[in-house]
């Protein structure tokens, strides 16, 4: 934590664990009966309720968004650029709520818990749970801390499939679906990356069919391939020429150099690391496998493969929107060929045909799908002004 | 208020599905929202325009008007608007005929190049007009295609476009009888209200 702590850092915060015993019906058939659902909320609830923002986690986030855990912590929350007193979701305005998914190894009930009828780790018998599931469980959240309705609710990529689902499933529970770098649903590209990831996963001789726990082990080999494939949709080319073309004895111009650095500035003529990106991607891929849970890794592939908003209204996007009742902001990003400014366009698209009320932008941006997370100025001032008009909505207040 | 905006809300029903195609600022739109409860579209590409329709809360739509309006579905909008936008887009007669599809109506201004002014200035000087309304040189100008009064009333009569009214301003948005009797050698800018009625 960087001393002092920045005027607009939500500061430390706590989690906190919210039980859940009335069972759970997923979209699988399974029932979960009973689950844990690990929290963290940011700025004050008004008195009316009316100024509560959820915000929805990517493939790989968690409840942490912003601020820190311990004066120790070196990093805050994965979303700390964009939340905190006077930033774009400004905590001194809202009541922001983020969640651990379940099935997720933040804390909440995944994997890697306890398995209340067997006494042991759930491992690969966590049932399989969607992003229906996973918006129903906010849902119940919602009622747990008396919000009636959210004044809007946000999420990135995998985040931004569940901002739909809610917009879908629970018309009257929100104001505002705000996606960022959103699709309807994936591609046969995006679900090849994923098979690759899981692949490497379920081959690495320390899976043990997912019950790694009971063996003492984790397949840390094959989380690391997986986030490494991962890691690399989530850039761009120019990112990463950017990123690794800082020095100039690779081609001698660096405006030349493709994001060619090398790491020990010569060619080792071997099969070890040569070049900065694959010691980045190594070193992406270590930390991950030292934080995630395997199990886990392969249940948010599946949920992003699977969902599909369309799959009970005749695969037209258009009537699934048709009893929304909340606006919609969708932004996109120049440079983001995971899910390209033309996926969010089909939303766009099928929102215009439901007649509801959308506000799109095309973000000129270099860093790829993971701009929504990174500071992108023209980005971070669209959220604020579209938050700040949900503000006075909410709160009666004309400009 | 501007007065072509006066004129303009006049043919917007209360309540109204409302479109305006290069939505600049807002502030139409705005003012249709509060003014006439319209539900609002704009669609816009200028990234400052932009941000200035997300602090008034107008509903924009980052889309470039020449790449068509093919996502829009027919006869889904009331009012299509088109204000000052007509001369600057790559095919005006194209995106005529488009937002007469996408709107059961459609309002269209555009500045008058067969005003006087414009007429002496070019048989004078033997130079494109430039003048404190049209600021630009030929070179840099995004107007791109200018037309008259007249150009635009015998498009509308070869294309089958039904004119339910015209008003032909002065610079200040203002008309007045000598306007009238000459309007495309007196105003400065035209205001369509069109539709297609056999379609």
């Amino acid at each position: 934590m960087p001393n002092p702590l920045p005027e607009n850092s939500v500061g430390i915060v706590s989690p906190r664990l919210v039980h859940f015993d009335e069972p759970l019906l997923l979209r699988s058939g399974k029932v979960l009966n009973s689950y844990d659902l690990m929290i963290e909320t940011y700025g004050e609830l008004n008195a009316d309720k009316s100024n509560a923002i959820l915000i929805c986690h990517a493939l790989s986030g968690d409840h942490h968004a912003a601020g820190y855990h311990s004066e120790t912590d070196a990093k805050p929350g994965w979303w700390d650029h964009y939340i905190g007193p006077g930033k774009p979701i400004d905590t001194t305005l809202f009541h922001v709520v983020c969640l651990n998914n379940l099935g997720g190894c933040a804390g909440s009930t995944g994997p890697a818990s306890i398995n209340p009828e067997t006494n042991t780790w759930y491992g690969p018998d966590f049932p399989v749970v969607t992003v229906r599931d996973w918006v129903q469980s906010q849902a119940r959240l919602a009622d747990f801390l008396g919000i009636e309705k959210w004044a809007a609710v946000i999420g990135g990529s995998l985040g931004g499939m569940q901002v739909m689902r809610w917009a879908i499933s629970y018309p009257a529970r929100l104001g505002h679906a705000i996606m960022l770098a959103a699709a309807p649903k994936l591609s046969a590209q995006n679900i090849a990356f994923n098979e690759v990831a899981r692949q490497s996963i379920t081959a690495d001789p320390d899976f043990h069919h997912g019950r790694y726990l009971e063996h003492g082990t984790f397949p840390k080999k094959g989380l690391m391939l997986a986030r490494m494939v991962g890691h690399i949709t989530y850039l761009s080319d120019s990112a990463m020429r950017d990123k690794f073309g800082k020095a100039s004895d690779a081609l001698k111009s660096a405006s030349l150099n493709l994001g060619r650095d090398l790491r020990a500035g010569k060619l080792s003529f071997g099969f070890d690391v040569d070049f900065q990106v694959e010691s980045y991607l190594h070193y992406q891929g270590e930390r991950f496998s030292e934080t995630f849970d395997a199990n886990t890794y392969l249940l948010m592939t599946k949920a992003l493969d699977y969902f599909d908003p369309t799959v009970d209204y005749e695969g037209d996007l258009s009537k699934a929107f048709a009893n929304s009742l909340c606006e919609f902001l969708l932004i996109s990003f120049s440079t983001d060929w995971r899910f390209p400014p033309e996926r969010s366009r089909e939303i766009v698209t099928a929102l215009l045909k439901a007649r509801q009320q959308v506000t799109y932008l095309e973000v000129q941006a270099d860093q790829g799908h993971d701009a929504f997370l990174l500071p992108v100025p023209r980005y971070e001032q669209a959220l604020r002004s579209y938050l700040l008009r949900i503000h006075r909505e909410v709160t009666g207040n004309a400009s | 208020m501007r007065p072509d905006l006066d004129i303009i809300q006049r043919w917007i029903e209360p309540g109204s599905r409302v479109l305006d195609l290069g939505c600049g600022e807002g502030n139409l739109l705005d003012y249709l929202k509060r003014e006439k409860q319209v539900l609002d579209t704009g669609l816009e590409i200028n990234a400052d325009n932009i941000e200035h329709c997300l602090q008034k809360g107008v509903h924009v739509i980052e889309q470039d008007l020449d790449k068509g309006l093919s996502n829009f579905e027919t006869a889904s909008f009331d009012t299509v608007l088109l204000t000052q936008t007509l001369q600057a887009v790559q095919y005006p007669d194209i995106i005529i005929e488009e937002m007469l599809r996408v709107g059961r109506n459609g309002i269209v201004t555009f500045p008058n190049f067969g005003h006087w002014r414009s007429r002496f200035y070019l048989a004078r000087k033997g130079r494109m007009p430039v003048s404190e309304f049209m600021p630009y040189e030929w070179y840099n100008t995004p107007n791109i295609h200018f037309c008259t009064v007249r150009d635009f009333d015998s498009f509308c009569r070869e294309r089958k476009i039904d004119i339910l009214e015209r008003t032909v301003v002065d610079i200040r948005h203002r008309d007045n009888w000598m306007i009238n009797l000459l309007p495309n050698l007196l105003g400065e800018i035209a205001i369509y209200h069109i539709t297609r009625r056999g379609k």
